[in-house]
């Protein structure tokens, strides 16, 4: 393993932005400048697919393994991939290209700035998805911040600027305290290499305070109950592209940080917090669903029901079985095709009615029929339905929590009806009855690199539910491996 | 072989879904409604190679789910009751699908209806073939998503798409209810695969497991969990409200799904799991006295609806209690041969009903037809041939299987068996009024619609009409050739083999010589009652109708569960939406958490500006302070 693959994956973004900052740009939008960062991006893509083919997943260990010295003695740029890890890489890269091709859609202007930020954006996910350091780790997390902020406050609608504010101070202030804990860590074992401190241990009775540090930043950036309302604000006032990027990929950084950080690093405080952990995700799931069916904009709708999907996920993460975390894995991934697929459904209304108010539209599937076919298929995966990449999530996470709370997977499964509520009654007032609004009559029915975006992600919503062969065969001995070392980690303790 | 059978609706619905723009509407008529039959005639050979030679096979598709220890495949698995639902399933949804063509003639979306048929077919045949619960549930909610398609076909309807989504949603409450039952056999058993679980149900009968704090036998509890999920879509009382609500549909939806196939899912779910269900006497108890409700429930409210296809809705609601019952008694295979035989003429009475409203132009109310007997002759002898077979009239179907519910709960001999036989009975003889009363004001008294002149009345086409005499047939001699294979008492364990589990032998004693015949008597005398109730003495009618208004109320409102059911959770749901909104994110956590630092911290730091002076004496006067002050300090100290 001599070429380093990893590296280029993070460095070939951020170059390639290099390259397109100095393309001259004048206000019409230079077409080289695109096609430049498509290439980038179909690169990049096609890199993470060769990695995931030379990937093993017959073991736990970290492959792909790079170390760098930096800070001497103290911090090294170390990355590497596991099982868990390398499935946030391939969406990473997939909806990044996808965004990319969908930008003349929706961005009218600056659209070279907006590239180097989407750009940037990719290089810094790919780096939290991969970093074995915790300061590389904190590094590329925080990062992300900057280009988000920049893409809600720059490209967003009128209130983008509070919006892009709220987003910033929220995860900001989360992540403060994430940094204090990852210093106290280095306090502690003397070492920010994690896989080291996976061997190591931390000392329970440092647990509780570091496992709250790094929750609350993880809490915000799920986002969870009572910390989520920064999502809608984020997502209505964000354009497309990132909102597609904010649901399918930054949101997940959170998720990998509870099965990599809270679950790995701080197993008994983790057990602990249990109760904690299920009651604020059973409270997202009910809570926000039924905020979602009231919702009158279709992308606060998609974002509240975004927090539903991640309650499933925090939940699933907390219950320590091999179901549950392999579903709330599965179920990030499904949550980033259907998500990002959804919030492009709404862009391209949005790129023609310029509103996003349900009950303006009405009866479009007879102007707008390919349209309604792709629409209906992520409304089936958002609810759940056996066939969709959605249902293998949800089903192994309650599955998972059914082993360790009956009630609790009860109440959850409630969710799984009310999610059929929102979406298909959002569905018939988009879609369904007579049209009444004239104006709708001018709409064009999607073109092609609005079909080639959609149905890619349909497809592989499709694909996946029927066959979750390959996701599942990846992940299986990591996650295997995560369990096993907790379930030991709690052992020990217990006859101390 | 079998995999033809299966992929070749899910193809055929593939081409006219998405390509039926392109091939145009004759080829997608054509290429679906060849492939259902070519299905239908594989699986009258599976059949009669399950009858004849015991045939059974377990065929694996490919690898589904593997997480732990959940493995889960697609697969088919051929038995005997899955042999009976693939003919069933099949042969009906061949004939709904040729009689489409005549039906939807005018519709501009045709391929898509006939795509939506292909596929429900496919999703029906997977649930029918499943070899573990996982299977069943995908075939489960992808039937209730076609459903879901077809009832708001017309989706220009605002009822249509009401009464699709309220019939997507009232079975993912029962759905909810089947994926608890799945989620608590994991937990007991390490797998969803049948054959597993069926061998390990009698090991874990005496376990117990503590559900909110009420201690449960774990065998009653799946039971339980996996009938609710059968309630909902089978439509028994308490999740019933969808089923008629669902005739918003196309009549040959109705026909297909909501009579024949899709609704008798959750029968034959209890039937499949009766080596569950053996061994719970409570889940028993509940399905028995859930059938019986639903059956008599249904059946008086039949009595007093107007619309055609609601008649029959509740008709269907209400014979499927009677295969409830008969499950509840322990009659499995019974229930199985009332499904059998209902499929043909329950999908007679739909597609009669269809036709009429055909020929009437889209009118549905009983009350605006009449007379029409010699206008549409055929249709007036198929529909008798329907009725007579539904409501039991001795040597058609009906009667065959009717009768052997109501017997083997007689033979129960306990006192919920005579109640559920009793009730049967009475349930007989309703039935048998409402069907009447259907027939005589629809074909028979005076022409009474003012839109449409009665010379202008024309039969329907062959093409409509030749499926129904296929049924018509079914419908006369299901019942008395199949009777043996499926419920004699010496025959058919030979044809059930161990696909269906008794822990006792069913009794085979026979009931009293004046209790076999109560039960035709009923029906037979009941057809000239009806003739003067609804024809000759209407004056009676209403009469019995004015003098005993709140009754008939109730009835005519459904027993009032629409308002309740809106009252108790659609309503509160929506204001507890719009109150955690509008109160609690915005006003409590926007207030206080992020809007109310930033306040917080503007507020503050105009207060700290103020300090910034620029006056130097203020300054000086501030350091002397703070210096006298810590020398204070340590002075004292």
């Amino acid at each position: 393993m001599n070429f380093p693959i990893l590296s280029s994956l993070i460095l070939l973004p951020i170059i390639g932005s290099f390259f397109i900052l100095f393309i001259k740009s004048t206000n019409k939008d230079n077409p080289s400048i695109k096609l430049l960062a498509l290439f980038i991006g179909f690169a990049n893509f096609l890199l993470s697919l060769y990695l995931w083919y030379q990937f093993d997943s017959s073991t736990h260990e970290f492959q792909f393994v790079e170390n760098r010295k930096w800070l001497i003695g103290l911090v090294n740029y170390k990355i590497g991939v596991d099982g868990i890890s390398i499935l946030f890489i391939l969406l990473t890269t997939l909806i990044i290209l996808l965004c990319i091709i969908s930008v003349n859609q929706n961005i009218k202007y600056r659209i070279k700035e907006f590239l180097i930020s989407v750009l940037l954006m990719e290089s810094l996910m790919i780096g939290v998805f991969c970093s074995l350091d915790l300061v590389i780790f904190y590094l590329f997390f925080e990062g992300g911040l900057i280009p988000m902020f920049l893409i809600i406050g720059i490209w967003g609608g009128e209130r983008r600027v509070y919006s892009a504010f709220k987003f910033f101070l929220y995860t900001l202030l989360g992540s403060v305290l994430m940094l204090i804990a990852i210093i106290s860590i280095y306090w502690i074992t003397g070492t920010t290499d994690f896989v080291e401190i996976y061997e190591q241990g931390i000392n329970v009775k440092y647990q509780k305070l570091l496992w709250l540090a790094f929750f609350s930043s993880f809490a915000v950036k799920t986002p969870m109950w009572p910390f989520h309302t920064w999502l809608p604000d984020a997502h209505v006032e964000a354009p497309t592209a990132g909102s597609v990027i904010l649901a399918a990929i930054l949101l997940k950084m959170a998720g990998y940080g509870f099965i990599r950080f809270s679950l790995g690093l701080f197993p008994n405080a983790s057990e602990y917090f249990v109760p904690f952990v299920f009651l604020l995700s059973l409270i997202a799931i009910i809570y926000t669903s039924l905020v979602a069916l009231m919702q009158e904009d279709m992308k606060k709708l998609i974002a509240y029901s975004s927090v539903a999907h991640m309650g499933f996920v925090t939940l699933g993460i907390f219950t320590f079985t091999q179901q549950g975390i392999e579903g709330s894995i599965i179920q990030m991934i499904s949550h980033g095709l259907v998500s990002a697929a959804l919030f492009l459904c709404v862009g391209v209304l949005y790129d023609r009615m310029h509103t996003r108010l349900i009950d303006k539209y009405g009866g479009i599937v007879s102007i707008m029929p390919r349209y309604a076919v792709v629409f209906m298929i992520f409304t089936l995966g958002a609810v759940g339905l056996p066939g969709t990449s959605g249902f293998i999530g949800e089903f192994l996470i309650l599955i998972g929590t059914f082993q360790k709370n009956f009630l609790v997977a009860a109440i959850a499964s409630l969710g799984i009806i009310l999610a059929a509520a929102y979406m298909l009654w959002l569905y018939k007032r988009l879609f369904f009855g007579e049209i009444f609004n004239s104006d709708l009559k001018k709409m064009i029915d999607l073109n092609y690199s609005e079909i080639f975006i959609l149905w890619t992600l349909g497809v592989l919503t499709v694909f996946f539910g029927f066959y979750p062969d390959p996701l599942l065969n990846t992940i299986e001995i990591s996650v295997n491996n995560l369990i096993e070392v907790y379930n030991l980690n709690i052992q020990q303790t217990n006859i101390k | 072989m079998e995999k033809i059978i299966l992929f070749l609706p899910l193809i055929s619905a593939f081409i006219s879904g998405f390509f039926g723009k392109i091939i145009g509407n004759k080829l997608s008529e054509l290429i679906t409604c060849l492939f259902v039959i070519i299905s239908t005639i594989l699986s009258i050979i599976i059949f009669y190679e399950v009858l004849f030679n015991g045939y059974t096979d377990n065929i694996l598709i490919f690898k589904w789910i593997s997480s732990g220890e959940l493995n889960v495949n697609w697969s088919i698995y051929i038995d005997s009751i899955s042999s009976v639902m693939l003919v069933v399933v099949t042969l009906i949804s061949s004939i709904v699908h040729v009689y489409s063509i005549g039906y939807m003639e005018k519709d501009p979306h045709k391929p898509r209806f006939m795509s939506y048929l292909s596929l429900f077919t496919f999703a029906m045949l997977t649930l029918v073939t499943s070899d573990n619960f996982l299977q069943l549930f995908f075939g489960w909610e992808a039937v209730g998503l076609c459903s879901y398609f077809l009832i708001g076909f017309w989706y220009k309807k605002n009822t249509a798409n009401n009464a699709a989504i309220k019939a997507f949603i009232v079975n993912r409450v029962g759905d909810f209810g089947f994926a608890l039952g799945i989620f608590l056999i994991f937990y007991l058993c390490d797998t969803v695969n049948y054959s597993e679980v069926f061998d390990l149900i009698s090991k874990i009968d005496n376990k117990n497991l503590i559900f909110l704090g009420i201690s449960f036998n774990a065998v009653d509890l799946i039971c339980i969990l996996l009938f609710i999920g059968a309630m909902g879509k089978s439509a028994q009382f308490f999740l019933h409200t969808w089923l008629p609500d669902a005739m918003e549909g196309p009549t040959p939806v109705s026909a297909l799904i909501h009579a024949a196939t899709m609704v008798t899912a959750g029968v034959f779910l209890i039937v499949r799991c009766s080596h569950i269900y053996e061994y719970s006497e409570l889940a028993l108890s509940l399905i028995t006295v859930v059938g019986m409700l639903t059956a008599l429930f249904a059946a008086t409210v039949a009595l007093v609806q107007d619309d055609i296809k609601k008649i029959i809705a509740y008709s269907t609601c209400s014979q499927l209690g009677y295969m409830f019952f008969a499950t509840g008694v322990g009659a499995y295979n019974v229930a199985m041969f009332h499904l059998f035989t209902h499929a043909f003429f329950k999908a007679l009475l739909f597609l009669g009903a269809g036709s009429v409203i055909h020929s009437f132009q889209d009118e549905q109310n009983i009350n605006k037809m009449g007379g029409v007997l010699k206008n549409l002759p055929y249709t007036y002898f198929l529909m008798l041939i329907g009725t007579l077979a539904l409501t039991g009239f001795p040597l058609l179907s009906g009667y065959y299987s009717k009768d052997a519910i109501i017997e083997f709960a007689y033979l129960k001999n306990s006192a919920l068996g005579y109640s559920a036989a009793t009730i049967g009975i009475f349930t007989a003889l309703l039935t048998s009024i409402y069907s009447w009363r259907l027939i005589f004001k629809t074909f028979h008294g005076n022409y009474k619609n003012n839109n449409i002149s009665q010379s202008s009345m024309h039969e329907s086409p062959l093409i409509m009409l030749l499926p129904l005499f296929v049924l018509a047939l079914g419908s006369i001699f299901a019942g008395f050739f199949f009777k043996d294979i499926f419920i004699s008492q010496s025959t058919s364990t030979t044809f059930w083999m161990d696909s269906i589990k008794f822990l006792e032998p069913l009794s085979k004693e026979h009931p009293p010589f004046w209790f076999v015949y109560l039960t035709p008597f009923l029906v037979v005398i009941s057809i000239p009652i009806s003739f003067l109730l609804f024809v000759k003495y209407k004056n009676i009618t209403n009469y019995i109708v004015e003098i005993n208004q709140p009754i008939y109320n109730f009835f005519k409102n459904k027993w009032y569960f629409d308002e309740l059911y809106n009252f108790i959770f659609v309503r509160p749901s929506m204001s507890i939406g719009n109150f955690l909104w509008k109160k609690i994110d915005i006003e409590i956590i926007d207030r206080f958490g992020p809007d109310g630092i930033s306040d917080l911290i503007k507020k503050l730091s105009s207060k700290a500006v103020k300090f910034q002076s620029g006056y130097i004496y203020q300054y000086a006067f501030i350091m002397l302070l703070g210096f006298s002050i810590i020398l204070t300090i340590l002075i004292i100290d």
